[in-house]
């Protein structure tokens, strides 16, 4: 066999990681984007600047700093603490937590996107017949977001996988708890196993190439100019 | 109605079901965490092997760089033992009280080597250097790296800093700076012996080892954790690493010295 079975529980780790982010950046991202959508106020540049800072920051920078905030001393870590519960950081749910502050931007940006392309009309006309915001939301805007959600999501879910600065600092690469796909293979880098590493890398190499040619597709390009002309008497 | 209904209800679903994945507890080892540094990694994978054998306890490795375990350390990881890359960082947790004092030593010794992955590039005596006919030179930062500072010990030593200076790249650690030599960017590399021999012989390329003399000892060291003051089986594993031949014989083996 190609694969240990210490590679398969790296990947079954950061697969499962991938899937619980991406749940819960969709739920988080979803309603921010779509707040950020709605209005032009500075407060609400603000947040929507701050949901960025994760696509700009260093990875490591912004593993520290999740690292600080989490740990005992951290506010939010003395939050857990004063809760009795069990710390973020080294464990699984850190690496969650961690995550989805990473792919935030990936999924807020393209959603805010296909959100402010919708405009109001749709929403003002499902109103006129009657319907309640929220059966609106999820008759008329999700339907119409599709492509975006589905951009995201997958986004979010890639971006997770090879996340590597922010997951290394919050995980502390545990095997078999924290240890995710990406880490493996640097330790395989570190034992001078290149082969392993190749098959790994390989493996998240192949999963990036055709997550990213699904999202080319799912946003097909603008149909050409000439075509986009329409007939003004039409 | 109906609709938004059930598309709320699958929305709550998944919520759930995400935070049921969060807080499944992993099976985890009941044993001890230990903090290695990267350069470290294979020696102490055999030796954490052997010692699982002969005593059952589990020894758990993480490995990475010294620093971001400091970090990591300073913020409450789970680790009870730091096998670290230098002597600062362990003093400096003894001192903040997040390392056991009376539990540091050193472990093991580094080796500098000049190397290139052409066969026969370097030539015994490391003249190569001297003649200056290369285009590039790998060192590790040696504000980060106990090997960088080492190298620029050497050059100094050697009297070529200034010559060589406009040569050298630098690596980020002593891993990237022998990825720069391997992968032929660099034609000559201050690296780690460990990173080029198997069972303390060349593995591949060409190396000038460099006299001890010429550099301050790379100095290896490890310490007990706050974390582990109380685990008899960490204290037993760093028992292991100082005492035992057989600990020893890996160390060597993996091309490091051992302390006197």
């Amino acid at each position: 066999m190609i694969l240990s079975s210490a590679d398969f529980t790296a990947m079954t780790i950061s697969l499962k990681l991938g899937m619980v982010a991406t749940i819960l950046t969709l739920a988080i991202g979803s309603p921010l984007a779509w707040w950020l959508s709605r209005g032009q106020g500075l407060f609400r540049r603000i947040i929507g600047a701050i949901a960025t800072m994760p696509l700009v920051l260093p990875p490591t920078v912004l593993g520290f700093y999740l690292l600080v905030f989490l740990g005992p001393r951290g506010p939010v870590g003395q939050l857990f603490d004063y809760f009795g519960l069990r710390l973020l950081p080294f464990t699984f749910g850190g690496l969650v937590f961690a995550s989805v502050i990473s792919s935030l931007p990936f999924v807020v940006q393209p959603l805010q996107n296909a959100f402010e392309a919708l405009g109001e009309l749709p929403l003002e006309a499902a109103k006129t017949l009657g319907a309640s915001p929220t059966y609106a939301f999820f008759t008329v805007i999700l339907p119409q977001a599709r492509p975006a959600f589905l951009t995201a999501a997958i986004m979010a879910f890639s971006h997770t996988l090879g996340e590597f600065g922010v997951v290394l600092m919050i995980g502390g690469n545990i095997p078999d708890v924290t240890r995710v796909l990406s880490m493996q293979i640097y330790v395989y880098v570190e034992m001078g196993r290149t082969a392993s590493a190749h098959v790994l890398s390989g493996i998240l190499m192949a999963f990036a190439v055709v997550t990213m040619v699904l999202v080319q597709f799912l946003n097909p390009r603008r149909p050409s100019s000439s075509k986009a002309i329409r007939n003004p008497k039409e | 109605m109906k609709l938004s209904m059930k598309l709320a209800k699958l929305c709550y679903f998944c919520l759930i079901l995400s935070f049921c994945l969060i807080f499944t507890p992993l099976a985890q080892a009941e044993d001890f965490n230990v903090a290695v540094a990267a350069n470290f990694t294979n020696p102490a994978l055999d030796i954490a092997a052997i010692f699982q054998e002969e005593t059952g306890h589990k020894p758990v490795l993480s490995f990475g760089s010294t620093g971001n375990f400091k970090t990591q350390i300073q913020n409450g990881a789970p680790f009870v033992i730091l096998l670290a890359a230098d002597t600062k960082t362990p003093l400096e947790l003894e001192e903040e009280g997040l390392g056991v004092s009376g539990t540091r030593f050193t472990y093991a010794k580094g080796a500098l080597v000049l190397w290139s992955s052409t066969p026969g590039y370097v030539d015994p005596q490391g003249e190569v250097l001297k003649k200056n006919e290369f285009r590039f030179l790998a060192v590790a930062n040696p504000d980060l790296a106990p090997y960088g500072l080492a190298g620029y010990e050497f050059l100094t030593k050697w009297g070529l800093l200034p010559a060589l200076e406009s040569k050298i790249v630098t690596g980020n650690n002593i891993s990237d700076t022998f990825q720069v030599v391997n992968s032929g960017n660099a034609e000559l590399g201050l690296i780690a012996w460990s990173q080029v021999c198997k069972d303390n012989t060349l593995s591949s390329g060409s190396v000038f080892m460099i006299p001890t003399d010429l550099y301050s000892p790379i100095l290896q060291d490890a310490i007990l954790l706050k974390n582990g003051s109380d685990s008899a089986a960490a204290k037993a594993f760093l028992d292991y690493l100082k005492t035992s031949p057989k600990a020893k014989e890996i160390i060597l083996s993996y091309g490091y010295h051992l302390p006197e």
